[in-house]
């Protein structure tokens, strides 16, 4: 046994770690063995509350202070983690592993330069000082791919991107050459390009420095692409572990199944087919102990899976707890036909039920103009869904803002309703007009008054209607019904509710007035995968109900691709291209939308070639002349480019594109064959 | 409708539910209050701080029915008699027993200094919530006053604005609480614009809620717990204040037996007849002291 930890960098025997919340225990991990080889990947997935980070912090012995490891054995590089000193553990966190966190805005200490906070690793990791410190992290940064690192030395955290500080913290984590790297959900916080930039480089960087990697993510395609080896966490047990290839191929734990279905398939769509969904709630930690912790939520589950708690079961390279893992392919779907959808379009309506035109919007900051959305024009048909895609900063929020008139756009913006002019602020529409246009925002939490119940929160939508008493307790029911909500969670606030129901409430708030459109602002990226799918379904199931129209904003291609009629492709507040899904999504594209679409890591693994973006972000307040894009196009052809702003030349079919570069000549996608069977 | 995932969830669970049980939900967790509520029991500052304010708010309703002799009738024959077991503080220049009056003295301070501190809680949590939620040009100049305001001594501007008015209970509540409302109102503005960057508020805009609806029923119940925290913090400033008052003569007038004026009458004794000053003295400091327990404990509860 020891000889085989000694060889792993990282190895947990029967680890438990439990919190102590009042007088109660809570067992947030528990019995979970797993072991890391040198220079293997291996990723850590599950939902929130999983304990997947537990396990990470578990893994340096840094636990909050109610936390404590309550069972089993750590080796970490060869060594007994608890049995290691304060000053031997300290040794071995500086020198032995290193931890990337999430938000690589709050890793960084926002009051001292790059250059201080690179040195100091190698001050106190090698005990070297001044310019061979200085010449050590400049050359970390090169090796991180930075262009200019003597640049960056001198800058502080908040001169640089996103990407760009993730970049910094890699170089730093790295510098030490640790025998362990953990990255905790690294590129969570980062827009698609960036993001796919940070796993190339970190899948580079671990052919090059050959560090073991514990890769934790909530993301089943990067863990996929990254990983070796994967681990499926679930309530604190490893449900099961295994090859990547062989885990993702074949997942014998219904779970896992489930989880794997629940993701949207590249190329999928609402006219073919629901989401999938996983019943039912994840139960709190520690509070099942003799059965299996996925008994409730598992279609496959017996009477056995009610009485014992399964062990780990050893099939061909692979572990799954689970006492059937060789029905797991069998595990019955959830989700049912497509509803029938309204018939969208143009066809059925003279007018768009909404139109904006020439819509700009530009803010003073210090004195300097700066254009969040700039000469955007869209229209929405009823029982349409028009997806709007687009990096953070490029304008999808401000534009909604604008439609919704909770920010008055610029001079010569117009917004029309049904063919009638919208006032600018909200203030001055009348309540017809403010319950036609009603929004989803992206974080339930903020969205929700935690002062008020489900009841109040719904109930006071329904005055826009007009409706008071006993009639409007039958309609709040009725409207709570409709989003799945139980009468017993009227009386409860929000904070007693989980993210997917207080999302709920905020859809079934959107949707009291009955609305003509709604506009979903990122309304799943604060959710997890199984919850997102069943959020998705309820918004088409609605649209199908009541043929109202959407204007769905979100970073992730694949959702939007599975809702959306037609997409609108933001960059820096310009509209780049829009047109048909089908037609945006197969080609000719934008390079932008190339680009978008080729970040995606579930089509990577379909082997098409991969376009990066170089270069920054430019700022709004200081925009390039000429196409905005230039700066990063990677298909740019010229001076024309620098100096002249394209129009947005028609493609036919209603498709249309703001590039020089002739439509027919510009790139072009294999289309998504059609979704297969997942494995 | 029939074909919702929730149906469609429904539909399975109770398919297998006679098998093992599943149950539906899990059970919700406990509300707000009712963690707050046992953090309160637990919490010994807040509970020790509530002790000290129980006692002397008996003490100030029940008065001489408690006390053992008259507060206020004089002895001639036992001036300035040292603490002993008939005068357990002491009698003062007049004989007067020094724990009656200890007892009795609490009566005005304890309503003259909360009456102040709810006018000022009261003021100020309207006026933050205002400049709080127009900002722009309103919140400019207010907040300038504010400041104005705040580099002026306190006591400086109560003695004057009582001089003018002229001194009486309700003129040292009225003063005290203006005194402190741009304070408070500086404290719930910066909560305020807090809460009206949340979404929430977006929302209420978007059924057509007005202004007053929106800061006042949306908003004020989020803010609440900050400004019940800052009246409390206030509510012992007020004490300190009302005694300093009594004690240069423009508080609390005789013949109350206000701890500020005994110790105002006697404090020129301090070296010979240290019993006349100090009780009075002490129980200013307890309740203070019990007060800010009180806050400590209150802002842990609430979790400001």
């Amino acid at each position: 046994m020891t000889d085989g930890a000694t060889a792993d960098a990282l190895r947990f025997e029967e680890v438990s770690v439990t919190f102590r919340s009042g007088r109660r225990e809570l067992r947030v991990l528990s019995g979970v063995s797993l072991a890391i080889r040198r220079g293997e990947s291996y990723g850590l997935v599950g939902e929130s509350g999983c304990g997947k980070s537990t396990a990470a912090f578990a893994a340096i012995r840094y636990l909050a202070r109610n936390g404590r490891v309550s069972g089993g054995r750590i080796w970490v590089d060869g060594r007994d983690l608890m049995a290691l000193s304060q000053a031997e553990l300290r040794r071995l966190r500086t020198q032995s592993v290193s931890m990337v966190y999430q938000d690589p805005g709050r890793a960084l200490n926002p009051s001292l330069r790059i250059e201080r906070q690179m040195m100091e690793v190698f001050e106190v990791a090698e005990g070297v000082s001044g310019d061979q410190a200085r010449s050590r992290s400049r050359e970390m940064l090169a090796r991180v791919q930075i262009a200019s690192p003597d640049r960056v030395l001198r800058n502080y955290p908040h001169e640089l991107s996103g990407g760009m500080q993730q970049r910094v913290i890699i170089a730093m984590a790295l510098s030490t050459n640790p025998a362990l790297l953990i990255l905790d959900e690294p590129t969570t916080g980062l827009d698609a390009t960036v993001e796919a930039e940070v796993l190339d480089l970190v899948a580079r960087l671990r052919a090059e420095f050959n560090n073991s990697i514990l890769f934790i993510s909530h993301s089943l395609p990067v863990i996929a692409r990254m990983c070796d080896r994967v681990g499926v966490l679930y309530a604190g047990e490893l449900i099961e572990e295994g090859p990547a290839s062989r885990v993702f191929r074949d997942p014998r734990h219904p779970y896992t199944v489930g989880l794997m279905r629940c993701v949207p398939k590249y190329g999928l769509r609402k006219s073919q087919s629901r989401l999938e969904t996983i019943p039912g709630f994840l139960p709190s930690p520690g509070s099942i102990t003799d059965r299996c912790v996925f008994v409730t939520r598992c279609a496959n589950a017996t009477e056995r899976c009610a009485r014992e708690a399964p062990p780990p079961i050893a099939l061909e390279g692979h572990l799954a707890r689970c006492f059937y893992p060789d029905r797991a392919s069998e595990l019955p779907r959830q989700s049912s036909l497509a509803p029938p959808l309204p018939t969208v379009g143009r066809a059925g309506a003279a007018l768009p039920l909404l139109r904006a035109q020439h819509l700009s919007k530009t803010y003073q900051i210090f004195g300097r103009p700066f254009q969040a959305v700039h000469d955007v024009t869209i229209e929405l048909w009823p029982g349409e869904t028009l997806g709007l895609v687009g990096e953070s900063g490029s304008g999808k929020s401000s534009l909604a803002k604008l439609l919704l008139g909770l920010s008055v756009p610029d001079e010569g913006s117009a917004i029309e309703l049904s063919g009638d002019a919208l006032p600018a602020r909200a203030q001055d529409r009348t309540r017809s007009q403010l319950k036609a246009l009603q929004i989803i925002f992206q974080n339930p939490g903020a969205a929700l008054n935690r002062s008020q119940t489900v009841r109040a929160l719904i109930g006071r939508s329904l005055r826009l209607v007009g409706l008071s008493g006993a009639a409007r307790e039958v309609r709040l029911r009725e409207i709570a019904a409709a989003v799945r909500l139980t009468p017993r969670h009227l009386d409860e606030k929000p904070r007693q509710l989980s993210g997917g129901l207080k999302q709920r409430v905020a859809i079934a708030r959107a949707f009291a007035g009955g609305p003509w459109v709604v506009v979903c602002d990122e309304p799943t990226s604060a959710l997890d995968v199984s919850v997102q799918s069943a959020i998705l379904n309820l918004l088409v199931d609605l649209q199908a109900e009541r043929q109202v129209s959407y204007l769905f904003i979100s970073h992730d291609l694949n959702v939007v691709h599975y809702l959306s009629d037609r997409i609108a492709v933001l960059y820096l507040g310009r509209l780049m291209e829009i047109g048909p899904s089908q037609r945006v999504f197969a080609g000719p594209h934008h390079p932008y939308t190339e680009a978008l679409l080729s970040a995606n890591p579930s089509r990577e693994k379909q082997g098409a070639e991969r376009i990066r973006l170089e270069g920054e972000l430019p700022s709004a307040s200081n925009l390039p002349a000429g196409c905005v894009f230039h700066t990063r196009c990677p298909r740019k052809i010229g001076v024309i480019c620098e100096r002249e702003e394209p129009p947005l030349a028609q493609a036919g079919g209603g498709h249309a594109i703001r590039c020089h570069i002739p439509a027919a000549e510009l790139g072009r996608v294999r289309a998504p064959a059609r979704p297969g069977e997942p494995a | 409708m029939s074909a919702g995932a929730g149906a469609g969830a429904n539909a399975n669970a109770s398919g297998a539910a006679d098998v093992i049980g599943r149950p539906a939900e899990p059970p919700p967790p406990s509300s707000l209050a009712r963690e707050r509520w046992h953090a309160a029991c637990r919490s010994p500052t807040l509970i020790a701080g509530l002790l000290i304010l129980t006692f002397w708010t008996v003490c100030a309703l029940l008065g001489a029915g408690i006390a053992p002799r008259d507060p206020y009738a004089d002895d001639l024959l036992a001036t300035l008699a040292p603490p002993s077991a008939a005068h357990w503080f002491g009698t003062d220049q007049l004989g007067r027993d020094i724990f009656s009056r200890v007892i009795v003295g609490a009566r005005d301070i304890l309503i003259v200094a909360p009456l102040a501190t709810l006018l000022g809680t009261a003021l100020g949590t309207a006026l933050g919530l205002c400049i709080g939620y127009f900002r722009g040009a309103l919140d400019d100049i207010v907040s300038r006053i504010i400041e104005a305001l705040q580099a002026l001594p306190l006591v400086i501007v109560a003695l004057m604005a009582l001089a003018a008015v002229g001194t009486s209970n309700s003129t040292v509540v009225l003063v005290i609480g203006f005194v402190f409302t741009p304070l408070i109102a500086r404290t719930v503005r910066s909560a305020v614009l807090n809460e009206t960057d949340l979404d929430y508020v977006a929302a209420a805009r978007l059924r057509g809620d007005g202004a007053l609806a929106i800061m006042f029923i949306e908003i004020l119940p989020n803010v609440l717990p900050i400004a019940i925290v800052e009246m409390t913090v206030r509510l012992g400033y007020a004490i300190f204040f009302v005694a300093s008052l009594s004690f240069i003569g423009f508080g609390i007038q005789p013949p109350s037996a206000d701890w500020g004026i005994a110790i105002a009458e006697n404090y020129s004794l301090i070296g010979s007849y240290w019993w006349t000053v100090l009780f009075d003295a002490a129980a200013t400091a307890s309740l203070v002291i019990g007060v800010n327990l009180v806050t400590d404990g209150l802002a842990g509860v609430l979790d400001t």
